[in-house]
């Protein structure tokens, strides 16, 4: 299948593309058996004068969506290639190769190197299928995963992970708009309506028509912390808000180290890779130190108005770890939580079963978050979502968190009497 | 009244002066972008903090060139009820009773009859397009269009790059000439690019000192020239001073009014205390300026200005 293929002959040509059209399905574009021989019929009827243009061919069949072109083009980009495939084969799998690298692929080339690399492990145990393989998609299995913290993920079960995120169920938090649509129900007289369904019996027959309020989601906004104690967290959280925008809710992402950047453009790509390669490249403070009051005041300034203007809710991620603690922090925080819906704190410090707020930074945001919660596992993302749908708990009031230290918030969870003592 | 339209100006400095002679103190670059705007007949679209005078461009150009001025004020949930058109429900419904009572029953003329223009209630858009030309083209003007939501911006599309609106009883309304039209936001959201796409931009930014002080000097022309200087010295440096709503040049002509009704002729620490208000809006604002902060600040212009003289 590596070989260059000879166009003067179908011989090669129609087990090569069909392959080929194999190699993207299993990287996640739709390609079916038609597509194929779309495939193969455009190109006996071109002829195949170059590399480029058989590139051109096969993306205009095999194309459809803008957002699985750089797919196909990592796909293509391996599968056509005359030389050096052996070697980029083997730099791909070999067991020292650093993760990190691997991460700063162009989007889609992890997606493509492994759609081809399990073809051609599943040809080679097609004698003996190996059954092991599937065990970690098993009810134990994905238990485990859900409860499991991401930083101690391996790059598998981080994939699993994404791939659960994009099947969580949605927050369900509605309000009601004004703006109007047509309903049985409703309670408002529509006579534009009802005028115009007079118009079909010549005038004779009234029936009434109603109309109700529209309901919507209201707008996230997400101040998400980029600093290196944080940073594998950040990433699957920025997944959570790409699935979030990418199914219909409106969002705006910011994000900030040293200082404050819109990413909200770039999250809008609808490739999950492609979406957080252009974060990294938009963001220059990534992996540094973190100035939280500083940044909230950026926000505050030059943003607040712009988009909290619709009372969305808005979710703050850090760890609260802020160097600088002086009276801005909480004033800052303090004009945040008086313009929006929700202020919810989500930090990844609380995945420790000790966690205590003894640091001056986060004693002083704790007083003007409505919610204080962890952000570790597909379990604590799916209860955020439970939150943002509006299921609030006591054990995630941050109150009770300022008690004095040494009452462990975790008592609480026992009962609500305990609540009371503070 | 208004007098009869007058024709757009021929050049950037037309434009200037045009404005001038109607009290609005513009900059060059403003100038420029709405020459372009009514030379090219492309919607202008106005970006800038509250109290800058974007609506105000609207309402002098009305005035200098003699056109009408349709508002259309945008709140959420504003629908083509509301900015469009609307029948007449009450007077339909009586047209039926009335071809019922006289035993009309073709249905197809009565339905010709209901949805006659007569029943129509022309609401600011229609009204834009369906304007009287020998008036010549109105200002449409279509404040804060970031209040609306992103229904309502789409649905402007189709009457900002055709100028012309859909109504399924009527057909296709058209425009014979495009009305001059201003969009204003204030950028509590974005606007969606295939709308500026179709506009020309312009950001109103505060203005210098300079153009300041003669916008006040047009405007409150009884106020003494140490006031005027003062205050808007006063003002600019306050825009300065990090606060979280920078006074607007609506808010430098308040204070300037309201310092006249005092009877004040020039800044005192006092006066400027108890008038606080009236520039800034936000307590956290008041209280950060209260106290010796305002004294600094009429020390320091003061200086600046002695040294000018």
């Amino acid at each position: 299948m590596t070989e260059q293929t000879a166009p003067t002959n179908g011989g090669r040509l129609a087990e090569n593309v069909a392959y080929f059209g194999r190699a993207l399905r299993a990287a996640g574009l739709p390609v079916g058996p038609a597509h194929v021989v779309d495939a193969v019929n455009a190109l006996t009827m071109t002829g195949i004068g170059s590399r480029d243009d058989l590139y051109w061919v096969l993306q205009s069949v095999f194309v459809k969506r803008r957002d699985h072109r750089a797919v196909f083009d990592e796909v293509f980009e391996l599968f056509w290639r005359s030389r050096g495939l052996v070697e980029k084969m083997i730099s791909i799998l070999s067991p020292v190769a650093n993760p990190s690298r691997a991460e700063k692929q162009k989007a889609g080339a992890a997606r493509a190197a492994e759609a081809l690399l399990k073809a051609q492990d599943q040809q080679k145990e097609l004698p003996e299928p190996d059954l092991e393989v599937d065990a970690r998609f098993t009810v134990s299995g994905k238990e485990i995963l859900q409860s499991k913290d991401f930083e101690q993920m391996t790059v598998a079960e981080l994939d699993d992970a994404r791939q659960a995120i994009s099947e969580l169920a949605l927050p369900s938090d509605v309000v009601r708009t004004r703006r109007f649509q047509p309903s049985s129900n409703g309670r408002r007289f529509d006579m534009r309506r009802t005028v115009r369904h007079m118009m079909r019996s010549g005038g004779d027959l009234v029936i009434p028509h109603f109309r109700s309020e529209t309901e919507t989601h209201p707008p996230i906004v997400a101040l998400c912390d980029i600093s290196g104690s944080v940073g594998q967290y950040t990433r699957i959280f920025l997944h959570f808000l790409h699935m979030l925008q990418l199914r219909g809710r409106k969002v705006h992402s910011f994000v900030f180290g040293t200082r404050l950047t819109n990413i909200t453009r770039q999250l809008q790509a609808k490739d999950p890779d492609e979406a957080l390669d252009a974060c990294s490249a938009a963001v220059e403070d990534w992996s540094g130190g973190t100035r939280i009051a500083t940044a909230l005041h950026r926000f505050n300034r030059d943003w607040s108005r712009r988009v909290l203007g619709q009372k969305p809710t808005v979710i703050l991620f850090t760890d609260g770890l802020e160097r600088d603690t002086d009276e801005d922090l909480a004033v800052e925080m303090d004009r945040l939580h008086r313009s929006c819906r929700r202020l919810i704190w989500l930090n990844p410090l609380l995945r420790f079963e000790a966690f205590e707020a003894r640091a001056q930074g986060i004693r002083m945001m704790l007083p003007h978050v409505d919610e204080f919660r962890p952000i570790h596992s597909l379990n604590s993302m799916a209860d955020l979502c439970a939150a943002l749908s509006g299921e609030t708990t006591a054990v995630r009031d941050p109150k009770q968190w300022l008690r004095p230290v040494g009452i462990r918030p975790s008592d609480a969870k026992t009962g609500g009497e305990v609540h009371g003592q503070a | 009244m208004l007098t009869t339209a007058q024709d757009l100006p021929k050049s950037i400095d037309e434009t200037l002066s045009l404005l001038a002679g109607a009290g609005y103190i513009a900059d060059r670059s403003l100038a420029t972008v709405l020459f372009l705007s009514l030379t090219m007949k492309r919607p202008l679209f106005l970006e800038g903090e509250a109290g800058v005078g974007k609506t105000e461009i609207a309402k002098v150009l009305s005035q200098c060139l003699g056109r009408r001025l349709i508002r259309l004020q945008c709140y959420e949930g504003l629908d083509i009820a509301s900015a469009v058109y609307e029948w007449n429900y009450a007077a339909q419904m009586i047209e039926i009773r009335a071809a019922e009572a006289s035993g009309i029953q073709d249905r197809e003329s009565l339905s010709r009859d209901v949805y006659d223009p007569k029943f129509l209630i022309r609401r600011p858009l229609l009204q834009a397009l369906e304007q009287d030309q020998t008036q010549g083209a109105p200002v449409l003007l279509i404040d804060e269009l970031d209040r609306t939501d992103e229904a309502f911006e789409a649905f402007l599309l189709e009457v900002l790059s055709d100028n012309q609106i859909t109504i399924p009883e009527l057909g296709t309304i058209r425009a014979e000439q495009p009305p001059l039209v201003i969009v204003t936001t204030n950028r509590t959201r974005e606007i969606h690019d295939a709308l500026k796409r179709r506009c020309l931009y312009h950001w109103v930014d505060y203005p210098s000192a300079e153009r300041e002080l003669a916008i006040v000097e047009a405007k409150c022309p009884g106020a003494g020239e140490t006031l005027s200087r003062e205050v808007v010295a006063f003002v600019q440096r306050l825009r300065d001073e990090e606060l979280f709503k920078n006074p607007g040049v609506a808010e430098t002509l308040d204070w300037i009014t309201a310092l006249m009704e005092l009877d004040q002729l020039a800044l005192d620490p006092d006066v400027i205390s108890d008038t606080l208000g009236v520039l800034l809006k936000y307590q956290d604002d008041i209280a950060r300026m209260e106290g010796s902060r305002i004294n600094e600040i009429l020390t320091d212009i003061r200086k600046d200005l002695d040294g000018v003289e």
